[in-house]
């Protein structure tokens, strides 16, 4: 692998940039692997590259139906954080944020990460106790939550001139959550790649898997796409949305629904926010990105869905609840609007484990899940390579659902 | 935005209804089922890629229940309304 540093920069500089090698390679697809991970998201890349790095697996083929990174790794809006609810939860997601953070530097990619910190703006008494409440179980498991008075929330974001005592829901105070944080998604998933090229992994884009395969003996045979029949003794399932389409063509059914989040940003203004802002009374969050945009999310649509774009009444209902607090932004134009179809399962936690299929597990329920990628990878390898569930994703197992011990997660999402 | 075909006051906006979730199939009796069936009927739903048969209730209208199909790929109504009234 070729390293990036401000030498390398230089000397291909000097070249007019002619010479830099491609970041990974496409290789022939074979016929036969050690471990077929489906999805080249985050999910699926950061497992391919833990079981590489930490386990000496390279003999992997990640299969991607479209090309890489443009799933909901493309599509999210990169809020990165560990402020979730239950003791299952928080630990997981503490080392992925600290995961993250490390990532510019074990990768050698500039991933672009900003620890420019969360704060959730507070207008309902139920949600401060609510917030109160993860507070204390946040302090227990390493993670932070502190509360501001609303001067203070007001001078930290100036913009958000709404919510005064004349307001519906007048805002009561703050919470931050200091270890929140924006980076680049393409950079994770280009970075990942990148590492899995060059420990011996292989990428395949264009490579939708059609169905799954199981033995005579009942385990996982491998997958069969457009381009052939691949055999592999362990197949990982890590397509986000698609999960239970996959799943199915073996007869196994999860307690997963999917449904369509979506998000917008605006033309690009001043440098006007430097914290993520989050509005769990109102209904909305929004960020600004490092271009300038502000990038803005809401609600999920409630039914399920598998489309790609953000629905009217979704818009309106986002856009009317930031006008409450952010006045000024009516004058903002819109320049794009996108959406994702994401799994939830039944508890709103992620499901992790080997499958009734021998040698086939799943990543999924990943609802905000683009900050669990570099644990979620980390944890999968794991399993995959040891068959023993990683003391983080223990909890998180198919089996919780036959005892009905869910892990009911209410900081899964974070507009609501 | 999708036009939701009420029986009662025709075709109306979304907006004006709330979502009842996927029609699931009729509960178990839990004394005469397995445990296996039970948590089946619990937690798993429909999760079609193309038509799913859903309720929806026109509470800012008449509020009715009704059941319709609707693609989940387009959000195309393809079937119904039934049941309401
Ligand atoms: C609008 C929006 C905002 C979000 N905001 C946040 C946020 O702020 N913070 C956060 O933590 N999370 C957020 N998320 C959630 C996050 O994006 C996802 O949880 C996460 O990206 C899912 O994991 P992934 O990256 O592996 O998924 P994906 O990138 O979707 O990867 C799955 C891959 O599998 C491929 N695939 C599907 N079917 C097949 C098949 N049959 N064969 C081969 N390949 C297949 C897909 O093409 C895709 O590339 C947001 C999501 C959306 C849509
Ligand atoms: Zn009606």
């Amino acid at each position: 692998m070729q390293r990036y540093s401000l030498l390398s920069l230089l000397r291909h500089g000097l070249n007019r940039h002619t010479t830099w090698a491609p970041a990974w390679r496409s290789l022939p697809l074979r016929e036969r692997y050690e471990v077929i991970v489906i999805g080249a998201g985050g999910h699926g890349l950061a497992t391919a590259y833990y079981l590489a790095k930490e386990h000496g697996i390279t003999d992997i083929a990640v299969l991607e139906s479209g090309w890489l990174g443009g799933g909901n790794i493309a599509r999210n809006t990169v809020t990165i954080r560990s402020n979730y609810m239950r003791d299952a939860s928080i630990p997981f997601y503490v080392k992925s944020v600290t995961l993250y953070e490390q990532m510019t530097r074990e990768l050698n990619f500039n991933t672009m990460h900003s620890r420019r910190g969360m704060i959730d703006v507070i207008q309902t008494w139920g949600m401060m106790r609510d917030r109160r409440r993860r507070q204390h179980i946040m302090d227990l498991h390493g993670s932070t939550y502190e509360q501001i008075t609303t001067a203070e929330l007001r001078r930290r974001i100036p913009a958000l001139t709404g919510g005064g005592a004349e307001a519906r829901l007048p805002i009561l105070g703050g919470f931050v959550h200091p270890e929140a944080a924006v980076n680049r998604h393409d950079a994770v998933a280009w970075a990942y790649a990148r590492a899995i090229n060059a420990m011996g992994g292989e990428i395949h884009q264009q490579t939708p898997v059609t169905q799954l395969m199981r033995g005579p003996d009942g385990r996982i045979a491998g997958v069969v796409t457009p381009r052939g029949v691949i055999r592999a003794p362990k197949v990982a399932v890590a397509v986000s949305g698609h999960t239970t389409t996959l799943t199915e063509t073996v007869g196994l059914k999860l307690p997963l629904r999917t449904m369509n989040l979506t998000a917008f940003v605006s033309e690009p203004v001043q440098p006007l926010i430097d914290v993520i802002v989050n509005c769990p009374d109102a209904g909305f969050y929004l960020s600004q990105s490092d271009k300038g945009e502000l990038v803005i999310g809401g609600a999920p649509d409630p039914g399920q869905s598998f489309r790609r774009d953000i629905k009217q009444t979704v818009f309106e209902d986002t856009v009317s609840a930031m006008l409450s607090l952010f006045p000024a932004f009516k004058g903002l134009k819109m320049l794009r609007q996108w959406g994702g179809h994401l799994d939830i399962a039944h508890d709103a936690s992620p499901i992790q484990d080997e499958t009734d299929v021998p040698g086939l597990f799943v990543t999924a329920g990943w609802w905000g899940g683009y900050k669990a990628i570099p644990a979620g990878g980390l944890t999968l390898a794991h399993l995959v390579a040891t068959g023993r569930p990683h003391p983080l994703m223990a909890p998180f197992s198919i089996k919780r659902f036959r005892h009905l011990d869910y892990v009911m997660e209410s900081g899964t999402t974070t507009a609501r | 935005m999708m036009l939701i075909p009420c029986p009662f006051c025709g075709p109306r906006t979304e907006s004006e209804f709330t979502y009842g979730g996927p029609v699931r199939p009729p509960r178990p009796d839990p004394a005469r089922t397995t445990d296996a069936e039970w948590v089946a009927w619990l937690t798993e739903v429909p999760n079609p890629l193309g038509p799913v048969e859903e309720r929806w209730c026109h509470l800012r209208g008449c509020g009715s229940w009704l059941t319709l199909w609707r693609d989940t790929r387009t959000h195309a109504i393809v079937g119904g309304p039934q049941d309401a009234g």
